[in-house]
């Protein structure tokens, strides 16, 4: 435990030295060249930015963490049922699996604009690319860890008597965790481009609008500021879902040793 | 075994009588024709016939393919027969048989449940109180030198010691018999001799009818009481041999001129059917 401790504080140590030296190049690069803040605004523009405009930005950000999580969820709710029924009936793989790939081969960007005119301004078209764009990764990664069950161990479990329901509850169904989140990593980085680019194509609120708004007034400074929000934001997500990877898997190979 | 585990069986068996004592497993002119990916069918087993007295100690060697692991599956009722029948203490094998335990080349442990978890896997399996068995699966892993171990997970013990693991868990709602598919067949030489005298002393404390299956012909002498050879597929029973070896064997034995002679008929009987060439 103190080693990991002592890890841990070794590699925060080590983040903040390299972020550190990161903004130092930047803040030199502008020194130097002198860049005009239209173009390139140096570090402390960012954070003065920042500064002034926080109070509009929370609003944006919460409309932004709300499409994300709530077209994450969808893709959730709707692709674990969905990889289950796929696994589990040859004939509904044939009928389903097809579709789905195809969806998969369009653009889901592309598709944005389509929801804005069925579905107008406001929440729904986010939701809609967020959703698309991280549900096949979360059924493709959970139908793949489904799969993976040893048939030896399907065959112990039937001559223990143990009926297919529980088969899967107990035995599949865990062994299955790690691909699942596998694919719920890539998924909650993926919902952060989709709902962004619902926002670019149809929004009044959220971050990307505001992205958008403050290019058009080529403030560069704010833009960058968003920027920041916006990778914490994605960041924040991203580890939730390895936290919650950490507490539901402990003992999967990922998880080991990280002592080292 | 309590009362309870027995009725949790998918096969009501009637208690053991000292008078049928003589045939516990009866296999008659048993086949099996798989269809293969292309449609063609596959005869793995044909017009077997094989009879194996309550505690005794069966191993099948025969060459790859030839349905060793078909005919443990069908003993436990885990396949259909296409013809002939399996009898275990009297009662016809028409659906899974779960009075037993089953023990395969890969061990086959949960890596999210800790040791003593994992022996009590056909406790989980069948619906029982896990709690009501935990101090005999304590037991068990103390039986087979794995206290100390009870708490750790899998990924902390070596090959060995995850194979005895699987071996208490067979032997957790003590059935009266067991398969053994390969048990030992990924394990080191050395870790698998140490894995043969352990699996000797088990069965000389418990009295198990057990059917194995190994690739290698000196574990099948070392352990067995009788080894059945079988042909090429279609799978076949080529010849079988009494190992009239005095128990319980010790590693010496290997030494001793009958049981290398033993092993030279079996190996003989291979290059005879052409499985392995000089
Ligand atoms: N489910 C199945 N479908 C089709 N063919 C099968 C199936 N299971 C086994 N077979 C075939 O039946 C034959 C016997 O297989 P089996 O696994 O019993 O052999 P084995 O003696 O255990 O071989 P090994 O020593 O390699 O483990 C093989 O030819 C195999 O291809
Ligand atoms: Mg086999």
């Amino acid at each position: 435990m103190n080693l990991w401790n002592r890890k841990w504080t070794r590699d925060a140590f080590w983040m903040v030295v390299s972020f550190g030296a990161l903004v130092g190049l930047w803040a030199g690069i502008v020194w130097l060249f002198e860049t005009p803040s239209y173009l390139l605004p140096g570090p402390g523009e960012v954070l003065g930015s920042g500064r002034d405009n926080w109070l509009q930005m929370i609003p944006h950000s919460g409309w932004t963490i709300l499409s994300v999580l709530a077209g994450y969820l969808l893709a959730v709710v709707v692709g674990v049922p969905l990889a289950i029924i796929v696994v589990s009936s040859q004939t509904l793989e044939r009928i389903l699996y097809p579709p789905m790939v195809a969806t998969q081969s369009i653009p889901k960007i592309a598709l944005a604009p389509l929801f804005v005119v069925w579905f107008g301004f406001g929440m729904f078209p986010k939701v809609a690319v967020a959703f698309l764009i991280c549900f096949f990764p979360i059924v493709v990664d959970t139908i793949v860890g489904l799969r993976s069950i040893d048939p030896a161990l399907v065959q112990l479990a039937r001559s223990m008597g143990a009926p297919p329901r529980r088969i899967f509850l107990r035995l599949r169904l865990p062994g299955a965790l790690p691909s699942m989140f596998g694919g719920l990593k890539v998924g909650s980085a993926l919902a952060v481009v989709g709902a962004l680019t619902g926002e670019f194509i149809g929004s009044d609120n959220g971050l990307g609008y505001l992205l958008l708004s403050a290019a058009g007034e080529l403030d560069t400074a704010l833009l960058f500021a968003i920027l920041f929000v916006l990778s914490l934001l994605a960041m924040a997500f991203f580890y939730a879902i390895e936290v919650l990877e950490r507490l539901m898997i402990p003992w999967h190979v990922s998880q080991r040793a990280h002592t080292g | 075994m309590t009362p309870s585990a027995r009725a949790a069986g998918s096969v009501a068996i009637p208690e053991a009588r000292p008078e049928d004592a003589a045939s516990f497993i009866e296999i008659e002119s048993l086949d099996k024709t798989f269809v293969g990916q292309d449609g063609e069918p596959v005869v793995a087993l044909q017009g077997l016939d094989l009879d194996v007295r309550r505690g005794e100690f069966v191993t099948i060697v025969g060459p790859s393919g030839c349905g060793k692991s078909t005919l443990l599956s069908l003993v436990a009722g885990l396949l259909e027969t296409t013809g002939g029948e399996i009898r275990i203490g009297g009662t016809r094998i028409v659906e899974p048989y779960t009075d037993l335990g089953f023990v395969f080349q890969s061990d086959l442990l949960l890596d999210w449940r800790t040791v003593t978890g994992n022996v009590l896997l056909p406790c989980v399996m069948r619906g029982l109180d896990e709690k009501a068995h935990a101090d005999r699966a304590r037991e068990l892993l103390a039986s087979v030198g794995l206290e100390g171990f009870e708490d750790k997970r899998p990924f902390e013990l070596s090959g060995g010691m995850r194979q005895r693991v699987a071996l208490c868990r067979a032997l957790l709602l003590d059935p009266p018999m067991l398969l053994m598919d390969e048990p030992f067949g990924a394990l080191d030489a050395l870790t698998r001799e140490q894995m043969q005298v352990d699996l000797q002393t088990v069965w000389h404390r418990t009295q198990k009818t057990v059917l194995f299956v190994t690739h290698s012909i000196s574990e099948a002498v070392f352990l067995s009481d009788r080894v059945i050879v079988m042909t090429p597929r279609p799978g076949a029973i080529r010849a079988i041999l009494d190992v009239d070896l005095e128990r319980p064997r010790d590693l010496n034995v290997h030494d001793t001129s009958r049981f290398t002679g033993i092993v030279h008929e079996i190996r003989l009987m291979f290059q005879e059917m052409g499985v392995i060439h000089r």
